[in-house]
């Protein structure tokens, strides 16, 4: 009996303390702006992207080589995006009137995305240029 | 015995330890979290241990199920310590430190105790059954705390995003163990168990890791921006 309980409680604990956990690291990395050559690539152009996005740009940052400790983020946000997902198709059939809250945080998922993948690019021009310059 | 999945688990946990051990020590937050430290220097040591101990013993031996669950609860100890730090920082303009402390050490002691009666009173009285209860317990206790503390965070607008993002990573890690070994506690014969837990020992040093690295001491966020959506 006390496993169970234990098991229960702490299941909603990790669903809350992983949606709060994903949420600070997309509103970190909201607050950098995105360069104008990573909005030309991808051809965004507004400062709010649509969840549909994040796909494309995980696949970019895919190869892209690493700057160093950012994988970690890209796996929390890309969970995150996953289990935003699975919610949008309960809500689908549970509760419609969550869908625009759901699809604004897979906004936020897709955004978090490109900063990272902006950051990336940045980290290898700068490597580009250290090699041609020696 | 060891297989290569099982090198190959261990070498990754050990390395990110040690990586958010560098981290710490780049960031010169040593003074600042000396608990973290700590329970990184142990869990290295304790790995390191745990590794050789297979080597000999083999995994099914009774002398690495004693030191696996003895040396868990010295790591639980160690987090309750980080988390005591946390509690301090958190509080630290109210003054509040020192009851912080004394409360968490009786509770500490409360269940040790609890778990010790929960044994006594089975019919098995194993030893090694103390252990693994008492692994359970403590980590349930850490999650509640950290629930506590999160609430108080949001309750006072903590705004310093490193420290919300180390609690929220440790909340994270303290709520998958105490789910795991509850689940583990009724079913205990699963094969999954022996990667399972291993591979999640790596969210805790990853997640610190990250957070040193990239989020400066003196960055804000409204910790309402976490929770809330309409907040923003």
């Amino acid at each position: 009996m006390i496993p169970a309980l234990i098991f229960v409680v702490s299941a909603l604990t990790l669903l809350q303390f992983f949606v709060s956990y994903s949420r600070s690291v997309i509103a970190e990395l909201k607050a950098h702006e995105l360069s104008g050559e990573l909005r030309e690539i991808c051809g965004v152009n507004a400062r709010a992207l649509a969840g549909d996005q994040f796909q494309h740009l995980s696949q970019l940052i895919d190869l892209c080589p690493e700057a160093g400790g950012g994988m970690h983020s890209v796996r929390a946000v890309l969970f995150y995006f996953h289990l935003l997902g699975f919610a949008r198709a309960l809500s689908n059939w549970a509760i419609p009137s969550a869908s625009l809250w759901i699809e604004k945080e897979r906004g936020g998922c897709a955004y978090a995305a490109a900063v990272v993948l902006d950051r990336r690019i940045a980290y290898n021009r700068m490597m580009v240029a250290q090699q041609a310059s020696h | 015995m060891l297989g290569p999945v099982d090198k190959f688990i261990w070498l990754v946990v050990t390395l990110v330890h040690l990586l958010c051990l560098v981290c710490v020590f780049k960031k010169r937050a040593l003074s600042q979290h000396f608990t973290i430290v700590l329970f990184l220097s142990a869990s290295i040591a304790i790995g390191i241990g745990r590794y050789f101990i297979v080597l000999a013993t083999g995994y099914t031996s009774s002398s690495y199920f004693y030191f696996y669950y003895y040396s868990d609860a010295v790591l639980t100890i160690c987090l309750f310590f980080v988390l005591m730090s946390f509690y301090s920082q958190v509080f630290s303009e109210m003054g509040v430190s020192n009851w912080v402390r004394i409360g968490a050490m009786l509770l500490l002691g409360g269940t040790a105790l609890i778990s010790y009666h929960m044994v006594a009173s089975s019919s098995e009285r194993l030893l090694t059954r103390f252990a693994f209860e008492m692994s359970q317990n403590l980590y349930f206790v850490g999650v509640v705390l950290t629930y506590v503390l999160w609430g108080a965070m949001m309750k006072m607008q903590e705004n310093r995003t490193r420290l919300i993002q180390l609690v929220l990573g440790l909340g994270v890690f303290l709520s998958a163990f105490a789910g795991s070994y509850a689940l583990r506690n009724m079913y205990p014969d699963l094969v999954i168990w022996r990667y399972f837990i291993a591979i999640l020992a790596i969210w805790l040093p990853a997640s610190w890791a990250y957070t040193f690295l990239k989020v400066p001491d003196e960055a804000r966020m409204a910790t309402a921006q976490v929770v809330s959506p309409a907040a923003r």
